[in-house]
C-alpha cells in the first residue's frame, strides 16, 4: 500500500516523522483547513464572518419575534465568542440575559418557555458542557410532542453550541458530539459551513416547529467570511448542498471537515486527476438520503469524513444507507476518515484530525482498490 | 459594585499582636511563634466558630509565606507562556487564590485527599508536584505530572484527584472519595472545592443531600472570587451566602485572603467531619487578579480600579508578609531570600517547560481504557498503527 500511493504517503509520513516540535510548529502555524467561500445569492449582501452573521440572526429574530429570548452563560456582554454582542443593548435585560452556570437548568428553562409560546434560544457556552443538559434534551424537549398524544410540545427552543476542533481546546473545548443527538427522534440537529448557511439555518430553526440543535464550528466564527445575504431568509433543514460535481469519488463532510475535503478534492484532481464531487450534509437530523445516493450511483465511490471518532460516528449510519440503497453501484467500499477511537487529545490534535492527506490517502485507496 | 466577596473582606487587617507573642527561645531577635487573631467567622447551623486565635510558627510562616509566592510566581510565568503560544488551550490562573489554598493546605494530613475544578495549578503544587511538573504539564512536554496529555484542566498528584474541567462536575466525585475514606475506616476528609459559579450547577445539591443523608467526612469549599466565568455572583445566584446554601449542611464564611484564617477553619473542619458529624460547607471569599480565563481580559464586567484596589488593599500574599514581618516573626530580609528563590525556581522550571521534549505519538493511544480487546486503536493510520498500552498501574488504587 505504501508505494501506491507515494505522494501522500510522502508527506504524511514526513510530518509524522519529522521531530515533533519541527511538526508542532508546521500544524500549529497553519489552520489544518482552507475556507471555501460560498456564492452569495443574488441580492443585497454584506461581508460578515460567522459569529457576526450570527449575530445578525439572532437580531432579525428578536426584531420580528417579539417572544423571542436569547440566555445562555455570558451571553449578556456578548458571549464568549461575540455572537451576542450588542443584543442586549438593543432589546433589553428582559429578553437577552445571562443564566448562571447551570446547563441542564438552561435547557429545561429553555423548554418550559418554548412549550409556553416564547421563541427560546439558548447557548450552551460549548458543545463539551452539553451533556449535563442531555436528559432535558434527549428525554424532555425531543419527546415532549411524542408523550403527550401531540398536545404540548417545545418546537419553539433551539439550542446554540460551539463544536469542533480549534487548534489547542483539548478534551473538553474541542469535540463535536452531533452523532449521541443524531439518535434521538424528535429533535432536529444542522451543523453550518460558514456564515451563509449559519444565518440561514439558525433562522430556520429558530422557526421550524420542532426543538433544534444548531452546532457550530467554533473555529469558523473568526476565520469563515462570506458575502452574506442582508435580509431575512432561511436554508431548508435536512437538505445536503452539492457543492462541487464531480464523477469518480463522492466526498461527504460538514462544518470545518467540509473545507478540508473541498481541499482534498482539489489535491486529488491536481495529484491523480481524480474528480470529486463534494457534498456538503449540511443537516445531520434529518439528513439527506437522496441527493447522497444520487451522487454515489453516479460516482461509485464514497468517503465520508468527520472530526468525531469512527465507531458510532455519523458517519456509520450513512455508510449503512449507502450500502443498502447503492449496492449494487459500488465500486469499492464505503470508507471513513475521521478522528481516531481516542479522547479528542491534548497535544496530539494535529494527528488525531481526519487531515487532508489522511483523506486524499483514503480517495486514492478508493480509486486502486 | 463590589462583588459580595470583596465588600465582606475588605475589612481592617489581621492584627498579630507583639505583646502576645510566646517568646520560646529567639535567634537573630526574631520571635519562633506568634499568637494571632483570625478574622471574624460567620457560621451556619453551627454552634461554636472556629478558634478566635492561633499560634504562628516561624517556621510555618517561612513555609506558607514561600507557598504562596510559588504560586504566584507560577502563574505568572503560566500567563507569560500562554501569550507566547507556549501553552495552547484553555489555561485559568489562581492569582490572587493562593491564601485558600495553602491555608487549607496546612491542615490536611497525610491521609486526606483533595479534589478541585480547572483552576489547579497551585492545588497540583502544594499536593505534590514540582513547579516543573506543572509548568510541562501546561506546555504539553513529557515531564509534566500527566506527562503533557490533560494540559492546564487536568494535573493530578498523590490524594489529589485532580484538576477538573467541566464546571461543578467534580463535587460529587468529591463525595464518593470521602465515603470511600470513611468506609475503609479511616479518619481521613475530602476537600471538595468548587467556585461560586459551580456552586449553581444542579449536581452540587445532589451531592449536598448524599453527603448529609450518609454523614460523609466531605467537606465542601466554595472559593468565592465574587465571578462565575463573566457573571458576577449577584447576577447569578439568588443567594450569595455559599455558607448556608448547603441548607440541612452547616456551613462556615471564612475569609478567603487571610491564609492563618484559612487554616484555623480548614483544621475545625476536619475535626468536625472526623468526628463523624458529617459534611460541611466552607465558602471562602476571596477574588481572582486575572479573568476567567486566558481568553477573558477580565475587565469588561469589573472595572481595573476594582482589581487595583484588591491588589492594594487585600492581597493575600502582601497582608502575610506585613502581619509576620509586624510581628517579628519574619524579617525583610529573609522575604527577599525567599523572593529570590522562588524567582530563581520557576525561572529555571520554566525554561525546562519550553524546552522539554514531549511524549511520543504512540501514547495517543495510551490508556483509553485498563485493557483494550483489540490490540489497536481503530481508525489510526494504517502504515503507522497506534497500538494500545498502558503505562502502569493507576495511583490512586494502589
Amino acid at each position: 500500500m505504501l508505494q501506491k500511493n507515494s505522494i501522500c504517503v510522502k508527506i504524511l509520513k514526513g510530518v509524522l516523522k519529522s521531530k515533533d516540535g519541527e511538526c508542532r510548529k508546521i500544524l500549529r502555524r497553519n489552520a489544518h483547513f482552507s475556507f471555501y467561500p460560498e456564492k452569495p445569492p443574488s441580492g443585497s449582501t454584506t461581508k460578515m464572518n460567522m459569529f457576526q452573521a450570527i449575530n445578525n440572526a439572532l437580531d432579525i429574530t428578536l426584531r420580528t419575534d417579539e417572544s423571542a429570548l436569547v440566555f445562555g452563560e455570558d451571553v449578556a456582554f456578548g458571549g464568549v465568542f461575540r455572537c451576542t454582542v450588542d443584543l442586549q443593548k438593543k432589546y433589553g435585560k428582559s429578553r437577552v440575559f445571562n443564566t448562571p452556570l447551570c446547563e441542564q437548568g438552561i435547557i429545561g428553562f429553555g423548554i418550559g418557555a418554548a412549550a409556553s409560546g416564547a421563541t427560546s434560544v439558548a447557548e450552551i457556552q460549548f458543545a463539551d458542557y452539553i451533556f449535563p443538559a442531555f436528559d432535558q434534551i434527549v428525554n424532555e424537549a425531543a419527546k415532549y410532542r411524542y408523550r403527550s398524544g401531540g398536545e404540548f410540545n417545545c418546537g419553539r427552543l433551539t439550542i446554540r453550541a460551539p463544536c469542533g476542533a480549534v487548534g489547542h481546546g483539548a478534551l473538553y473545548h474541542s469535540q463535536s458530539p452531533e452523532a449521541y443527538f443524531a439518535h434521538t427522534p424528535g429533535l432536529k440537529v444542522v451543523i453550518p459551513r460558514g456564515p451563509i448557511k449559519a444565518k440561514g439555518l439558525l433562522l430556520s430553526c429558530i422557526r421550524d416547529p420542532n426543538p433544534c440543535l444548531v452546532l457550530e464550528p467554533k473555529i469558523l466564527y473568526r476565520a469563515a467570511v462570506e458575502e452574506v445575504p442582508s435580509g431575512d431568509y432561511g436554508t431548508l433543514i435536512g437538505k445536503a448542498d452539492v457543492v462541487q460535481e464531480g464523477k469518480d469519488v463522492t466526498l461527504i463532510g460538514w462544518g470545518t471537515q467540509f473545507h478540508v475535503l473541498m481541499e482534498v478534492a482539489q489535491l486529488a484532481k491536481e495529484k491523480f486527476g481524480i474528480s470529486c464531487e463534494v457534498i456538503d450534509l449540511v443537516s445531520i437530523l434529518p439528513w439527506d438520503l437522496d441527493t447522497v445516493c444520487n451522487s454515489v450511483k453516479k460516482t461509485g465511490r464514497v468517503l465520508i469524513s468527520h472530526e468525531a471518532p469512527l465507531t458510532s460516528g455519523f458517519g456509520a449510519e450513512i455508510a449503512a444507507c449507502i450500502q443498502e440503497e447503492c449496492f449494487l453501484h459500488l465500486q469499492a467500499p464505503v470508507a471513513r476518515i475521521t478522528g481516531f477511537d481516542t479522547p479528542f487529545p491534548h497535544i496530539f490534535e494535529p494527528f488525531y484530525l481526519p487531515t487532508k492527506w489522511r483523506c486524499l490517502e483514503a480517495v486514492k485507496n478508493l480509486i486502486d482498490y | 459594585m463590589l462583588p459580595s466577596c470583596a465588600r465582606n473582606i475588605n475589612k481592617p487587617t489581621i492584627s498579630c499582636k507583639k505583646v502576645l507573642q510566646l517568646i520560646n527561645g529567639t535567634k537573630n531577635n526574631y520571635a519562633t511563634e506568634v499568637k494571632c487573631e483570625t478574622k471574624p467567622y460567620k457560621l451556619h447551623k453551627l454552634d461554636t466558630p472556629p478558634s478566635a486565635s492561633t499560634t504562628l510558627s516561624r517556621e510555618d510562616a517561612l513555609k506558607y509565606y514561600r507557598e504562596m509566592q510559588v504560586v504566584r510566581r507560577m502563574e505568572a510565568s503560566a500567563n507569560n507562556l500562554y501569550k507566547t503560544k507556549l501553552i495552547r488551550g484553555f489555561c485559568h490562573l489562581y492569582s490572587g487564590q493562593e491564601a485558600v489554598a495553602v491555608g487549607i493546605k496546612a491542615a490536611l494530613r497525610s491521609h486526606d485527599a483533595v479534589i478541585t475544578a480547572y483552576r489547579d495549578h497551585g492545588w497540583a503544587y502544594l499536593m505534590g508536584a514540582s513547579v516543573v511538573e506543572v509548568l510541562t504539564e501546561l506546555t504539553g512536554r513529557k515531564s509534566g505530572c500527566a506527562r503533557g496529555k490533560g494540559g492546564s484542566m487536568h494535573m493530578y498528584t498523590d490524594n489529589f484527584y485532580g484538576g477538573n474541567g467541566i464546571v461543578g462536575a467534580q463535587v460529587p466525585l468529591g463525595a464518593g472519595i470521602a465515603f470511600a475514606l470513611k468506609y475503609k475506616g479511616t479518619d481521613g476528609v475530602c476537600f471538595a472545592l468548587y467556585g461560586d459559579g459551580a456552586a449553581n450547577q444542579g449536581q452540587v445539591f445532589e451531592t449536598y443531600n448524599m453527603a448529609k443523608l450518609w454523614n460523609l467526612p466531605c467537606i465542601f469549599v466554595c472559593e468565592n472570587n465574587g465571578y462565575g466565568m463573566g457573571t458576577s455572583a449577584q447576577r447569578a445566584a439568588a443567594n450569595t451566602a455559599f455558607y448556608t446554601r448547603g441548607d440541612y449542611v452547616p456551613g462556615l464564611w471564612v475569609d478567603g485572603m487571610d491564609v492563618v484564617t484559612v487554616r484555623e477553619a480548614a483544621r475545625y473542619a476536619i475535626d468536625y467531619c472526623k468526628s463523624g458529624k458529617g459534611p460541611l460547607v466552607i465558602e471562602a471569599a476571596t477574588y481572582r487578579y486575572f479573568g476567567h480565563s486566558m481568553s477573558d481580559p477580565g475587565t469588561s464586567y469589573r472595572t481595573r480600579e476594582e482589581i487595583q484596589e484588591v491588589r492594594q488593599k487585600r492581597d493575600p500574599i502582601t497582608h502575610f508578609q506585613e502581619l509576620t514581618t509586624n510581628a517579628g516573626l519574619l524579617s525583610e530580609n529573609e522575604i527577599k531570600e525567599i523572593n529570590a528563590d522562588v524567582k530563581k525556581e520557576v525561572d529555571e522550571a520554566t525554561e525546562i517547560s519550553k524546552t522539554d521534549s514531549s511524549i511520543g505519538l504512540d501514547e495517543l493511544a495510551t490508556d483509553i481504557y485498563a485493557n483494550n480487546l483489540e490490540p489497536q486503536i481503530r481508525n489510526t493510520t494504517p502504515f503507522n498503527p497506534l497500538t494500545h498500552n498502558r503505562l502502569g498501574k493507576a495511583v490512586n488504587l494502589e
